[in-house]
Order: C-alpha cells, then sequence, then structure tokens
C-alpha cells in the first residue's frame, strides 16, 4: 500500500445541460423507413419523437428518429425483426460518438477473458463453456449472466436475443469477440 | 441503519422491502428469497456479513425484478420517493439499475428531503445515472471498475458502451483518469476504482492504492466489485470514515478471495463465506494494515 499526493487543484469546469444525455437518434436509409420505424415503435410503447437530423449526421435523408439511448438493444431488435434496421445509432449528446471497438484479452492459460466497455466474459477453453460474466450497470446484465453461464459457447443465448439495454449491447460485442477468437 | 437498492433478475419479482438476512446460497426478505449469484444480491451477501461482524443491524433491502426494461426501477423509484421518509437510514447503497434521469432525479429531491441526508453510495447502474444526470456529486462513493472509470472521465459519454477511444481504459492510467473524472465534476466525493490494484482517493490529494493479496482471476469473476461495494457499505454504515472504509474494505474482499483460492471459474457465492473471516484478519491488524 502507498500514499502519495496526486493532486493538483484546477479550475473545475461548469456543468452543461445533459437533458439529452440518455437519448438517441436511429438513422435510417430513407423517409419511408422512418416513418414505418416511427409506427412500430409507437405502436410497442416506446417514448420516441421522428425530429430533424444534427448537422454532423445529415447523410441525405431528412429524418431521423430520437429514441431512449439506453434502450437500443430492445429497440433495435424490434427494428431487425421487422426488416427496417437503422444505418446507425448515435447518441443525441455527441452525435460523433461511437460504440467502443476495442477489446481487451486477457489470457488465464485455460480461461480466456475478454472484455468490450464495461462488459467482460470468460470461457474455460478445454470446456468451451462460460463460466463468467461481470461488469456492466444495467438490470439486464444479471439476467444475461444467468442466461449464458454454465453453458458451452455454442448453444448459449446470444446476449443481442436476451439484453434489452447498451450494456447488453456490450456484451454481445465480447462475446462476438469471444468467438472469433476461440474460432482461430 | 443500511439501505441496498437494486434489482433481482426476475421480471415477475415484485417490490420488495426489509431487512435482509443470509441462510445458505440465498438472501431473505419476508417471505421472498432468491439465489445469490452476482449483483444485489451478492452486494446484499456481503453487505450481510460485514454487519454481523461488526455488530451492527441487517441492511434493509428495496428490491425489485428488471431484466433490462426498465420497468420494475421506475416502480421501485416511484415507491423510494414516496415511503422513504418512512425509515432513517445513515448509508443508502445504489446498486443494479435502469439509468433514469427523470426518476433519479426525483429520487434526490426525496433524499433531500429527509430529516437527516444519509451517505450516499453508487455503483453499477445507480452510478451510471448519477454521472449522465449531473449529480455526481451529491454521492459519498463510486466504486467503479477501471472500464467505468474510463466512463465517469470521458466527459461526452452517456454510457460506458460510448466511452472514447482515446481515454484508455488501463490500469496505469488510472490516476490520470481519476484526475479527469473530478475535473468534470463527475465524481463523488471519494473514489473506491477497483481493479488489479484498488485506488482510493478523497479528491483532494490523498491516493491510496490497494494490491495485495492479489488474486488475478477475482478480475473474470462476475460479482467481486459487488461484494466490495456491499462491504464498504456496511463499514461505512458502522460510522467508519468513508476514506478508511473504502481502504479496508479493498483488502477484506482481496483476502476473502484469497483464501477462495479462485480460478476464473470460481463463483462469488464461493467468495462470501470467507469474507467474515477476512474482517476479522484487517480489522484486528486495522492500524498497521490501514495506515501502512
Amino acid at each position: 500500500m502507498s500514499f502519495y499526493k496526486y493532486f493538483k487543484k484546477k479550475k473545475s469546469e461548469t456543468h452543461e445541460n445533459r437533458s439529452s444525455w440518455e437519448r438517441g437518434i436511429l438513422i435510417f436509409e430513407n423517409t419511408s423507413e422512418v416513418i414505418r420505424g416511427e409506427g412500430l415503435l409507437k405502436d410497442k410503447g416506446w417514448d420516441i419523437r421522428v425530429m430533424g437530423p444534427p448537422p454532423e449526421i445529415r447523410t441525405g435523408c431528412d429524418l431521423v428518429i430520437e429514441f431512449p439511448l439506453l434502450e437500443e438493444l430492445n429497440i433495435l431488435r424490434t427494428l431487425q425483426d421487422a426488416g427496417i434496421p437503422p444505418i446507425n445509432v448515435v447518441p443525441v449528446s455527441s452525435p460523433l460518438l461511437h460504440p467502443v471497438d476495442l477489446f481487451q484479452v486477457k489470457d488465464f492459460g485455460r480461461y480466456l477473458m475478454i472484455r468490450a466497455a464495461n462488459m467482460k466474459l470468460t470461457v474455460d477453453r478445454e470446456t468451451m463453456i462460460i463460466v463468467n460474466v461481470s461488469g456492466g450497470g444495467c438490470p439486464d446484465v444479471p439476467y444475461i449472466s444467468r442466461e449464458m453461464v454454465g453453458k458451452p459457447l455454442a448453444e448459449a443465448p446470444a446476449p443481442r436475443d436476451i439484453g434489452h439495454t447498451l450494456c447488453g449491447y456490450a456484451m454481445q460485442l465480447a462475446y462476438d469477440e469471444m468467438k472469433r477468437q476461440c474460432s482461430q | 441503519m443500511l439501505a441496498v437498492i437494486g434489482t433481482v433478475p426476475d421480471q415477475a419479482f415484485p417490490i420488495v422491502s426489509g431487512d435482509a438476512t443470509l441462510k445458505g446460497d440465498e438472501i431473505i426478505i419476508g417471505d421472498q428469497k432468491f439465489p445469490v449469484n452476482r449483483g444485489t444480491p451478492a452486494l446484499l451477501a456481503a453487505a450481510i456479513k460485514t454487519s454481523e461482524f461488526l455488530g451492527r443491524e441487517a441492511p434493509f433491502a428495496y428490491l425489485v425484478g428488471d431484466i433490462g426494461l426498465g420497468d420494475g426501477c421506475r416502480r421501485l423509484y416511484e415507491y423510494l420517493t414516496e415511503n422513504l421518509k418512512e425509515k432513517d437510514f445513515n448509508a443508502i447503497t445504489l446498486h443494479y439499475f435502469q439509468p433514469d434521469i427523470k426518476w433519479h432525479d426525483r429520487f434526490l429531491s426525496a433524499i433531500d428531503k429527509l430529516r437527516q441526508r444519509p451517505i450516499l453510495i453508487a455503483d453499477a447502474g445507480s452510478m451510471y445515472v448519477a454521472k449522465m444526470s449531473g449529480h455526481s456529486q451529491s454521492y459519498d462513493l463510486f466504486t467503479p471498475d477501471v472500464g467505468e472509470l474510463a466512463f465517469l472521465a470521458d466527459e461526452a459519454a452517456p454510457h460506458p458502451f460510448y466511452t472514447r477511444g482515446f481515454i484508455l481504459q488501463e490500469e496505469d492510467r488510472v490516476p490520470e483518469l481519476i484526475s479527469r473524472v473530478y475535473k468534470y465534476k463527475n465524481a463523488s466525493r471519494f473514489l473506491l476504482v477497483k481493479g488489479k490494484q484498488d485506488y482510493i482517493t478523497d479528491g483532494q490529494g490523498e491516493l491510496v492504492t490497494v494490491d495485495g493479496p492479489s488474486e488475478e482471476a477475482m478480475e473474470a469473476m462476475g460479482g467481486t466489485g459487488d461484494t466490495l461495494t456491499g462491504i464498504v457499505s456496511s463499514l461505512i454504515e458502522s460510522g467508519i470514515d468513508i476514506f478508511k472504509a473504502a481502504i479496508i474494505a479493498a483488502r477484506v474482499n482481496r483476502v476473502a478471495g484469497h483464501y477462495a483460492r479462485p480460478t476464473p471459474a470460481t463463483q462469488v457465492m464461493e467468495i462470501i463465506p470467507y469474507i467474515y473471516e477476512a474482517l476479522a484478519d484487517i480489522l484486528s491488524d486495522k492500524k498497521e494494515k490501514v495506515t501502512g
């Protein structure tokens, strides 16, 4: 254990209004898909609205759908099932942000752990059984964990099929990377 | 008394409130019982063990079933805003929860109206929404891992999923990330960062690291962060200073893990029985180990 002085007093920055931080934007190929998506998601009871896109992401289609960002995985599944997947999804607060695309891989010898964002997935390479799921903060994480741990990687349900939130989405990225690494 | 607010991964699980006890590998609250696996039940199990050791009252739990749809969390937020005033807590720990800024703000307003403001501790989704809403400074302690610390450090990211790549989530950059978290006012008063080394800071210049005993396998285990948050919550509730409690909790969690001789396949319930013994070890030798 060690003690040491680290911090220097710095002038703090003030907060911006963060009311938009829990909203995301669905970008579609064309306006027809926006209208179909709007009807579908409203019918399912989601709090969404159609709006013009922010300047950073104008791509030709002049309408986008604003939606609750945390429920991205659930909403994407609904749109994909209906055959109208969006071409991009971004946060309202910072439309140029992208999902994490860096993976941390830790080799424990018999076990392999992969982290994507805040989610970690560990597999026993001898049996190909998922032995642990760690991290995350949304309430689908303990649920996903319960459904996946103890099952073979090839047979466990995919997080995209049982998760609902951005944590579930991050878990899907770790799961995809694990499958890729284990197939090499 | 400590209150623990969180979720159970069962959509049919109703809102439940009451004293929590641990029997075998199950948490019992009134006539409800559910397994300790990971998430809030693991936090509760560790808090129960710690409270027992300290001779304190059992933690009081507010739980609801939610599998990520957020409906259960919103119902529990509403319940809390109406019922929290009925109890006196000196510490409240918020855990796995669907981030919802509107309801979180209402919850904090209810906290502000309490006769005595409790110490507020947040981990997991409750920590995410504190940052998302710009209310991190309303909290006394966050317990992020390195990935979550990078999210707190990224002033633009609304969720860890969107943490920008240049804010690398690497263990050797933790002090730099901590500094950035405070700079952008996304920190609670104290931080306990869990990882290969645990970092405890008051944001005022003191930064302590705890690195032993080291069991690398614990990084892969689901629930070891939850047990750490449970232990520190009960220590704080007992009256121990937050900074010292965080140092003690980091050591206790490591020692308990060490006694379990974990592999990456070990489940968190295999560590919880060792918390009592680890507390005895660390607290009996507290003076040397906490200040050394």
